[in-house]
């Protein structure tokens, strides 16, 4: 090796060709983002981390068909994404399911909470356990649809293009449903703060 | 263009992504203004995406590389190469 680190290309190349110990290299870059998208689809950690491992082990036996037509990370978050809805299905009762599709795209009639607390926490905040718990909580409450957008958006910062081709679904839906799903968490955290105030529960 | 309360609500996210008209912007620019409840959804929805948006809010599970490499490293061991 010339110390030059090797490129995607080069790397998935060599590991086609035998250098198996190189892909643990070239999936590290890409864990939390495997991570939060099987966690958007699941909401559970331990569950969203064994998809995880399987999608990288179905990655990897797939890796010769890999064209480079996008980023391996690209690709790698969209056998996640689909090894996650898979389990999701299999796991959850044909009712929950049309539950979940009863959910419209709609408006609805929606009124956001007035939540002055919320304004200026400082993100010093979160090295407060109490606070990361909440945060999840409330993104777990939302309606599988908003929470996959959310996460890919604003969790994972994807903008509202990436979002749209990983998911499937078109920008002005992306931008719909993150319309929803940011207000229905400014909504969610209202009542948790309106009756504890954030600044009183300090230490 | 005059925005009432809902039309705000409605273009918030957008907002927040500075992804709107110039012309619905200055709308929006002018109701926060002067309307205080809109103007703390505003800043509790911005303060609220700012927070997730942080890696400590969504940290990955304590030893979940550890773990996701001791399992690779077990299958690559008995699998054939990748991809064949």
């Amino acid at each position: 090796m010339d110390g030059q680190p090797l490129t995607e290309a080069e790397m998935i190349s060599r590991i086609v060709a035998g250098e198996r110990e190189l892909f643990h290299a070239l999936i590290k870059p890409c864990e939390r983002a495997v991570f939060l998208t099987a966690y958007s689809v699941l909401k559970s950690e331990a569950d969203a981390e064994e998809v995880v491992q399987e999608a990288v082990l179905k990655a990897y036996k797939a890796l010769g068909s890999f064209r480079g037509e996008s980023k391996f990370s690209t690709w790698l978050v969209k056998i996640t994404l689909n090894e996650a809805r898979m389990r999701l299905r299999r796991s959850r009762s044909e009712s929950e399911v049309s539950l979940q599709e009863l959910m419209d795209d709609g408006d609805g009639d929606y009124t956001p909470a007035v939540l002055t607390d919320w304004r200026e926490i400082p993100s010093e905040a979160l090295d407060r356990k109490e606070l990361r718990e909440i945060l999840q909580q409330a993104l777990d409450e939302l309606p599988e649809k908003y929470r996959e957008v959310l996460i890919s958006r604003d969790v994972r910062g994807m903008n509202i293009q990436e979002t749209a081709h990983l998911l499937g679904i078109s920008e002005g839906m992306v931008k719909t449903r993150l319309f929803r799903a940011r207000l229905l968490v400014q909504k969610m955290l209202a009542p948790d703060f309106l009756t504890r105030g954030w600044k009183g529960t300090k230490g | 263009m005059i925005l009432n309360c809902k039309h705000v609500w409605r273009e918030i996210s957008n907002y927040i992504d500075g992804d709107l008209d110039p012309s619905v912007r200055a709308s929006m620019e002018k109701h926060l203004a002067h309307c205080r409840h809109c103007a703390a959804i505003l800043d509790s929805t911005r303060n609220i995406v700012y927070l997730i948006a942080d890696e400590r809010t969504f940290a990955l599970p304590s030893g979940f590389s550890e773990r996701l490499h001791a399992r690779l490293e077990s299958e690559l061991e008995k699998s054939e190469p990748a991809g064949r």
